[in-house]
Parts: structure tokens; sequence; C-alpha cells
């Protein structure tokens, strides 16, 4: 399917506001929710800015620690609720699954749509709830959420209709995946990102009903005395947080399944070689989220849990690392003694897996239950979870985007302004976080607005990252708000890639391909090069 | 009557085929494995109330054994049996449209609604005698376990009377025969579903203390 | 597309099951009238998943699905089990 210049502009020919709010279009709802993630990716990273300014000293007056303790909720909230957990699945995997497939759509069109417009209304409610806003941190333990002032019963319907969202869209890629494949993909010929949806999509619809009734139950604290939660009735505090992180704990494989799926796309396209393992990594996609469910106890190691428990979810928690590792191996071998280029998807699929390793060995300092003691609850957590989130999932993300922004606009990106973004947000990302793998050692409390004057300047050196990241960023989104108005028009498959999406034109039409392809082989296999390797 | 089939029928067989499934087998696998997949999601929904059960009950036996003396067990056995019915009434429902029946489907739909409603009955008549007696869902844990699980489950009940009833509507205008009636096997499946819930929670909370 | 042929249920079978259902919710309320401790609680469990079992197995068509749809059907009870046996490791040996 040629691609002609400033031609055919596909699914995004048909203009006007219904046309998109009502739209059936997978990749529609895929643009729609990726706008809407990225725009709260922005709003959160502001909130981190202001908290970065609030710790350049101890003493600095900007706002008041009460205002500090909101602003840190809303970041971890509108980060993890908003942007990290629907950016990937219902973003880019809403646009790309079918397509892979070689399917017209997904399974329920209509209740995709439904999805989106439930994750709009969620978002609704918890802004209505910022008028007396949370301070408990994203993780809203009782006591104090149950306690507090703030609008906790409007924020839990916010955040149930975000779930429920979250479990609609999973539902509906499980029953595409097994349903739709086109004739001849077998489920080892599918490409490993839908893979890694399918394993996403399991985790989603088993864990989020969890997290559902948790902030049912503590709406219903507040609304009816109801006392699961608080010991001044006979309840257990604790109990929370065993329903809260057996959702909050396999939803970080929610948040990291999909980006290793994009790597696993990426690696073998920049380095020209089939991807090593195919296999191995697959059946890890689906380890990763079943073992994900045995370990939500290590949030927990100080909370007063039974010491059985905390050593029987450490040593579960060990199990996690093993998949995990068997992918990061998959890719390496991948990687060598491949052609490898570096344009800007490689160039952040790469820095994925640099600083997710990292984030990933930190881990193991905290699956142990005798330095967690030591680490817990300090900036060591901190820049563990960015590290892993951040570096890992964030850049996974960007890499799909920059990997398949052509494919969803029809434009090409500018690839200086793309590697210019990406070293700044790399050198910033590295500054801001990795000092604060030291100042947690060093005992610095996390969710504190003052701190002791020993602490300052590694604050001071992770702040000034701060703004370099900031910057990057900004950098970044120029270049997508410059490709999506200038950009030059691009091939169907500029990348050279083998999987079906690369198959449809750039933009695809709205019914992805004329024919339903019949596929006979699985969509790694490039050539070797002449005269051996 | 109003009976406007072929039309709606083909537009009911159409909805089902919609952009991908191009075959009405596939659709319908498809339409199972979804709902199979939401049920899950109600288990787990559930799920986590059991689990408060599970911890409190093993805590408090004794609130749990005079908590349960309170409740009203011949009438949480006629609810058991009402829903028993209703998903009897359900099935031969579905027996009926198989067989392209759909003044019978209706019948039974209708007759399945009323059930429902009864059960419902019956649990606002054990709803304000607590009340009246003081006994509300912040009284003890066993009576927060209590509201919150029959109130939880008597909200899918409600869900499901509207489920059935469009269901019903549907039928009315002839959007269902014995080649197709996916949407009915699938509100049949919910109230199953629905049911089923029930069977687990009359003993653990009217008969074992 | 759906006859009898299929293997699916009819009536009878319904009507069958229906009298199971209500003969065994019979029993466990009448179980429940005596005093039998800890045998009780295991008594009401029993009976509740051989009733659970009846409903999904004949109402809800399980005994003609493939093996597919049995997955989706018993995997969320692996996670009920492993929910409920986590918080228990930690609320049983506090």
């Amino acid at each position: 399917m040629r691609e002609e210049a400033g031609g055919n502009r596909g699914y995004l020919e048909k203009k006007g506001f219904w046309s998109w709010a009502a739209t059936h279009d997978h990749k529609r709802i895929g643009v729609m929710y990726l706008c809407t993630t990225l725009f709260f990716f922005l709003i959160g990273g502001i909130f981190a800015l202001l908290l970065r300014i609030k710790l350049l000293y101890p003493g600095q007056e900007i706002f008041s620690a009460y205002v500090y303790n909101v602003l840190f909720t809303l970041h971890g909230s509108v980060m993890i609720f908003l942007f990290i957990i629907p950016a990937i699945p219902s973003g880019l995997g809403n646009f790309f699954i079918p397509l892979q497939l070689g399917a017209r759509d997904v399974a329920f069109p209509r209740i995709n749509l439904m999805s989106y417009w439930v994750f709009v209304a969620g978002i609704l409610v918890i802004l209505a709830s910022l008028l007396r806003p949370m301070d408990t941190g994203w993780t809203f333990y009782t006591p104090l959420s149950a306690k507090t002032a703030a609008d906790v019963t409007l924020l839990s319907f916010g955040i149930f209709l975000v779930g429920m969202s979250s479990i609609l869209t999973g539902l509906n890629f499980i029953v595409t995946i097994h349903t739709m494949r086109a004739p001849g993909m077998s489920w080892h010929r599918m490409p490993l990102f839908l893979w890694s949806m399918y394993a996403t999509s399991i985790i989603q619809v088993v864990a989020t009903p969890v997290v559902g009734i948790t902030f049912l139950l503590l709406a219903m604290e507040r609304l009816f005395g109801i006392g699961f939660f608080d010991p001044t009735k006979g309840g257990d505090p604790i109990l929370f947080q065993h329903f809260f992180w057996f959702y909050s704990h396999p939803v970080v494989y929610v948040m990291i399944l999909p980006a290793m799926g994009i790597i696993s796309e990426v690696i073998p396209v920049f380095s020209r070689k089939p991807i090593f393992g195919y296999k191995a990594i697959a059946y890890s996609s689906v380890a990763i989220a079943l073992f994900g469910f045995f370990v939500w106890g290590h949030h927990m190691f100080v909370s007063g849990m039974s010491a059985t428990a905390a050593i029987i979810f450490s040593l579960l928690t060990y199990s996690v690392a093993v998949p995990t590792a068997i992918k990061v191996f998959n890719w390496i071998a991948t990687l060598y003694r491949g052609s490898i280029t570096f344009e800007a998807p490689m160039l952040y699929a790469l820095t994925f897996i640099f600083l997710f390793v990292v984030g990933g060995l930190t881990g193991m300092f905290l699956g142990a239950l005798g330095t967690d003691v030591h680490l817990h609850d300090t900036y060591f957590i901190v820049a563990h979870f960015h590290y892993t989130m951040m570096g890992g999932t964030v850049m996974g993300l960007l890499s799909g985007l920059h990997f398949w922004f052509p494919k969803i606009t029809g434009r090409r990106l500018s690839e200086k302004l793309a590697r210019i973004g990406w070293a700044l947000i790399f050198v910033g990302f590295n500054v801001t976080f990795f000092v604060q793998f030291i100042l947690g050692f060093e005992g610095m409390p996390r969710r504190y607005a003052e701190y002791p004057d020993r602490f300052q300047s590694l604050n001071v050196v992770s702040t000034v990252g701060s703004w370099l990241l900031a910057v990057g960023i900004l950098v970044m989104f120029w270049n997508f708000i410059r490709g999506l108005t200038r950009g030059s028009p691009a091939p169907a498959n500029p990348w050279g890639g083998l999987t079906l999406d690369w198959a449809t034109a750039s933009p695809p039409s709205t019914e992805n391909f004329e024919e339903i392809p019949t596929v006979s082989d699985w969509p790694y296999g490039y050539r070797k090069k002449e005269g051996g390797r | 009557m109003s009976y406007r089939s072929p039309d709606t029928e083909t537009a009911g067989m159409e909805a089902a085929a919609g952009h991908g499934h191009a075959d009405p087998a596939q659709a319908r696998e498809a339409a199972t494995l979804g709902l199979w997949t939401f049920l899950a999601t109600e288990v787990l929904l559930f799920g986590g109330l059991f689990t408060a059960y599970v911890v409190y009950r093993i805590r408090y036996p004794r609130m749990f054994h005079e908590g349960h003396l309170k409740l009203d067990r011949v009438l949480g056995s006629v609810n058991t049996l009402i829903l028993i019915c209703s998903s009897l009434t359900v099935a031969l429902g579905i027996v009926a449209i198989r067989r392209g029946k759909v003044r019978h489907l209706r019948r039974y739909l209708v007759l399945t609604i009323l059930l429902a409603a009864g059960f419902l009955g019956i649990k606002v008549v054990e709803y304000s005698d607590k009340f009246a007696h003081g006994i509300h869902p912040g009284t003890d844990i066993f009576f927060s376990l209590y509201f919150m699980l029959t109130g939880l489950h008597g909200l899918h009940v409600i869900a499901g009377m509207v489920v059935l009833g469009a269901v019903a509507v549907l039928a009315g205008r002839g959007m269902f025969s014995e080649g197709y009636h996916t949407p009915v096997e699938l509100s049949g499946l919910y109230w199953h579903f629905v049911d089923l819930v029930w069977i687990y929670l009359f003993p653990l909370l009217y008969l074992v203390g | 597309m759906e006859t009898i042929r299929n293997g699916l249920s009819g009536t009878r079978v319904y009507v069958a099951v229906w009298a199971a259902l209500v003969l065994l919710t019979g029993i466990t309320v009448l179980v429940s009238y005596v005093y039998l401790g800890m045998i009780n609680v295991a008594v009401a469990l029993i009976i509740a998943s051989v009733k659970a079992s009846l409903v999904a197995l004949f109402f809800m068509h399980l005994k003609h699905e493939s093996r597919l749809v049995w997955g989706f059907a018993l995997t969320p009870i692996l996670f009920l089990v492993i929910i409920i046996a986590g918080t228990l490791s930690d609320t049983l040996f506090r």
C-alpha cells in the first residue's frame, strides 16, 4: 500500500466533534486515550516540579506542608491512575492490537467507546473531589483516609469509575486476542507486544475489581460508619493495605508489561535481527502476570503485619525477578551482533533496558526484609519506583510513541529534535533520581516537606535534575506538535518492521486492511546479512 | 405486540457480527468469553468482601454467632428459593427461544423479573426490621458485612432486572429467534451468577454461626 | 444454530436441577438447626458448592462449553484463593 505525499488521511479523514466522540474506531479511541493520558502526564509533572521546588532547602516557604501533602498525593494519583495505567494499554494498545492481529477492530467496539467515556467520567468526579483534596498520599491508607476532612467519597467513586474503564479495556483485549487473530496467526506467530497486552489484560480484569471494592468500602466507612478498617470498631487498618496492595502490586505489572512489549518490538526492528527467545519472552510475560499476584505483602513489611506473612511474601517476591531477567537477557541476546541503528525509538528502548534494570535490581534490596526495614518509606523507595515506572514504563511509552508516530499520524518527527529531547530526558532523569537512592540510604524519609540540613545538597541536585528533565519533555512535546502540524509525510513502513501494523497505510484507513491478511510466519524473520554476520 | 422481524432480527445479527466478527458463531463465542470475563471481575469484586468475612469470622466468632441469630432464617430461605426459581424461569425462557417461541420467552422473562422483585421486597422487609431495631451498617463488623454483602448483591439484582427487562422489550420487537438469541443467553448467564453469589451468601450469613 | 442436537440441556434437565437445588436448600437449612460445631460450616459450604456447581454446569452451560470457557470460569477462583490465603497468612499469625 504505497503512501502518497500529502494524500489520503485514512482514519483521520472524517472531521467534527461527534465523529470522534461517538466513534467505534479503535484507532480514534486510542488517540483520544493518548491525548488524555499525555495531558495528565504533563499535569502530574507540574505537581512534581512544585514538590521539588519546595525541597530546595529546609524552611522553604513557597507553600505550606499541608499543600505539600496534597501535591504529592495529587502527583502520585494523577500519574498512576490517569496516566501510567491507561497510557500504553488504552492508548497504544487500542490503536495497535487490532492492526497487529490483522483485524478490523476489537471484539466489542461499543464497549471500547464506553470505556473511554467512563474514564472521562471518573476524571471529572476526581476533579470534583479536589475542592477538598486528599493529603494522604496516593496509597490512601486508613485510618487517616477514613478520618481526613478531604472528599474521600467523591474521590473513591472517581477511582472506581477509572478502574471500571481499565476493566472494560482488559476484557475487550482478552476476547479480541482469543477470537480475532488473522487466519494463520497461531499464538506463536503473534507479535510479542500482543503477548504482553494479553498478560496485562488478565491482570486488569482480575486485580482491578479488588481495588474497586476497596474504595467502595472506604466510601462506605465515611458514609455509613462501616468499620472494616477502623480499629475503634474492631476493624483492621492493615486489612485495607492487603486489599489495596492486592491490586496495586499487580498493577505495576500492568504498567511495565506493555512497555516491555514495545521494547520487544523495537529491538528486533532496529537490530535487523529476529528476537532471541521468542517463546521465553512470551511465556515470561504471562509468568510475570501470574507471579505478580503472590507478592503484595512486600509493601507492608513495616505495617505491623505478622512476621510469618512477611517472610513468605519476601521469599515469593524474588520469584518475579526470574521471568523479568529472562526478558532482559533475551533482549540483549537480540542486540548481540545485530545491525544496530540509533534512531529515537531505539534510543528510548536501550534507555528502558538500562534504567529498568537499575530500578529492578534496587528492588532486590527492598524485597529482603532486613534491608527493607531500613529503606521503607525513604527516598530509596521513591528512586526505586521512579526508575522502574519512569525509567521503565515511560521510556517504553516514549519509544513506542516515536516508533509509531508515523503510523498514527502519517507524518514524520524530526529525528534531530527527538535526539535532543532524549538526551535531556536521559540526563535529567538520572540527575533527578539517582541521588535519591543515596538520600534514602542515608535516611531521608519520603513525604516530608522538611528535612535535616545534611540532606540539602543532594536535594538541590535532584531539583536541578527535575528542571533538565522538564526541558527535555517540553522539547519532545514540541517535536510531537511540530510533527503533527508540519511533519513530512511518512511512508507506510519507515522502519522496516515485519508486524502487520506496518502492512497498512500511514495513517491506516478506517477498515485497517483492504483484505484481511493470511499469516504464514512469525513477524521477526529478518534476513541475515550476506557473507555471514 | 409489535413484530418487525426480519428487519430487527437481521439488525440484531448484524450488531452481533460487528466490525470484525464476520461469522455469527465467532461472534457468539466472543460474546460468551466476554461475559465470562465480566463474571470473573464480579467474583473478585465480591471476593474482597468474602475475604473480609473470613478474616473477621475467625477473629470474632461470638459476634458472628450472635449476629446471625438476629437474621431471619425463614425469610432468607424463602429468598434462596425465589432466586432458584428465577434461575429456572430464565433457563426455561432460553429453551423457549431456542425453539423460536418468542412469546414464551417473554413470559418467562417477566416471571423472572417478578421473582426478582419479590426477592428485593423481602430484603426491604428485612432491612426495615433491622433499622427498626436500631441495627444498621455501622453497628458492628458482622452487620457491616451483612449490609455490604447483601447490599452489593441487591444492586446486582436490580441491574439484572433492568437487563432482563431490556431483553424482554427487544424480544417483543422481534429481535430474537431460533437462529439468534445471544443477548438472551448472556443475560441468563449473568442472572445465574447473581443466584450463585446468593447461594454462598445465604449460608455464610444466615446459617453458620 | 443451537439445538438439542448439540447436547444442550432441555426442559427436563433444568427442572431436575431446580428440584435438586430446592432439595439441597432444604437440607442445608435443616442441618443448620442442629448444633454440630465446625461441622456446620463444612456442611454448609459443601452443600453450597454442590448447588453452585449445578448452577454453573447446567444453567450456565459449562458442561457443554469448551476448555477455554472453563479456563475463564475457573481462573478467578484461583485468585480468590490467593487473596484469602495471603491475607490470612498475616491475620492468623499476628
